[in-house]
């Protein structure tokens, strides 16, 4: 629930003045699986007028990575000749036939790092074996997988490489909204992604796609000032970026981890789950860190591979369908046995709708 | 998983740093960031200060001093 009964209840008369001057439904998208989880957490729909609602996007990194390369991953850990190094959300998420957690179980070695550092300080650990860091995430964590790259070259470590599964959101929110497939009147932009990127790189699509867009922070005031702020633009007719999360994020975000991350990766095609092969939306090895590449040094190749039977996380990753409405959820699908990674993933939308039981898009 | 966490820092040793976090301290790397002086506040993801600013600096002084507070309550 809201800390402050106060501010609560001064920002839903706030978004009841703005919702009725705005007198017309509105869908407003949160981008990040932060602000997914801080939403339900703290009963932030309850305090919605009626014709505000809210939906997920594709903000979740385990999520979005496409069921190839769940595959892909587990291929590696199955093939036995490396120690596959990954953050915690990754190790349930199931691909077509098996899991990190399950290659682990058969005697893969998978282990789980805070920081894309603590793989490279294992891979020096561990001279007489290769790690494999998988590098999945935005633009919040890319910046660390390419500082620890660098640490690599600069340990001469040849036992190291990463599996390089790093997006970026604006070109994915573009192809979302040029799909024209669903209407969204506004975007809660994520706090972490700004920050190094910058709240200006909203600029252009705010303007192509007309969209009033909020950048916020994760306190239940600072999601709600955010929503405020959007159903006050639609209502005024404005589609301007505002920067609601200033004590961190500035106009130009961070240049040094913008740079660092440039010297190792660059933008090309990247498949997400739900959304396709999006131009670049992906960050790929520049040619001359191929060396840590290890889909190359190990031969495992990311294909096209169908969803899981029924799965609709594509469909909730758009923001077309409420994760209640999957016929698999809460049923075939729970976060003791999920079927797809919106439900392992504790900023998965199924897995906070599931574990806050409250239903979207009403 | 974008998950952050603001801290102040405490030491500051070339490219490394030390925060301290609800009573215990940890290293942390600055290379993702400029000039980073003890006694700065730090936004600390996947081991990487991602960002760092002054007290002085942070136009809303209470929501930083909040933030960092509520990191070391659930830390």
């Amino acid at each position: 629930m809201i800390s402050t009964a106060a501010a609560a209840e001064t920002a839903r008369k706030s978004l009841a003045h703005w919702a009725e001057q705005a007198a017309r439904p509105l869908t407003l998208m949160e981008v990040c699986g932060t602000h997914t989880m801080a939403i339900h957490r703290h009963g932030i729909l309850s305090l919605l007028p009626e014709n505000v609602r809210l939906i997920s996007g594709p903000g979740c990194p385990v999520c979005v990575t496409p069921q190839g390369q769940v595959d892909q991953i587990v291929a590696l850990a199955r093939q036995g000749e490396a120690t596959v190094a990954t953050f915690g959300d990754m190790v349930r998420v199931p691909g077509s036939t098996s899991s990190l957690e399950r290659e682990r179980a058969l005697g893969a070695d998978v282990r789980v790092v805070y920081s894309p550092l603590d793989a490279v300080a294992l891979a020096e650990a561990l001279p007489s074996r290769h790690v494999v860091f998988i590098g999945i995430g935005f633009e919040t964590t890319v910046p660390t997988v390419a500082a620890a790259v660098i640490e690599a070259r600069r340990r001469r470590l040849g036992n190291f490489t990463i599996l390089a599964a790093g997006k970026r959101i604006p070109p994915a929110l573009d192809a979302l909204l040029a799909s024209g497939e669903l209407r969204v009147d506004g975007l809660i932009c994520p706090g972490h992604v700004s920050v190094v990127i910058g709240w200006r790189a909203y600029e252009p699509f705010a303007q192509r796609h007309r969209l009033p867009c909020a950048v916020a922070g994760f306190e239940p005031t600072e999601v709600l000032e955010a929503i405020v702020a959007l159903v006050r633009q639609a209502a005024e007719g404005r589609a301007d970026v505002e920067n609601l999360y200033s004590v961190w994020v500035r106009p130009e975000g961070n240049r040094r981890a913008l740079k660092t991350l440039e010297s190792v990766f660059v933008a090309g095609p990247s498949r997400w789950r739900g959304l396709g092969i999006i131009e670049r939306s992906g960050l790929l090895l520049r040619e001359e860190w191929s060396d840590y590449d290890a889909a190359r040094r190990f031969g495992v190749e990311e294909h096209e591979v169908a969803e899981p039977s029924g799965c609709r996380c594509g469909d909730v990753l758009r923001g077309i369908l409420a994760p209640a409405d999957c016929a698999l959820f809460a049923r075939a699908c729970t976060p003791e046995s999920p079927v797809g990674p919106c439900m392992v993933s504790t900023e998965g939308s199924c897995a906070a709708a599931y574990r806050y039981g409250r239903r979207r898009g009403q | 998983m974008c998950l952050a966490i603001p801290a102040k820092l405490v030491e500051v040793h070339g490219d490394e740093g030390v925060i301290e976090l609800g009573g215990s301290r940890k290293t942390v790397l600055l290379s993702l960031v400029e000039n980073a002086r003890v006694g700065q506040f730090v936004l600390l993801h996947a081991g990487y200060a991602i960002e760092v600013i002054d007290e002085a600096e942070a136009r809303d002084l209470a929501a930083l001093h909040r933030m960092v507070s509520e990191a070391s309550e659930e830390e």
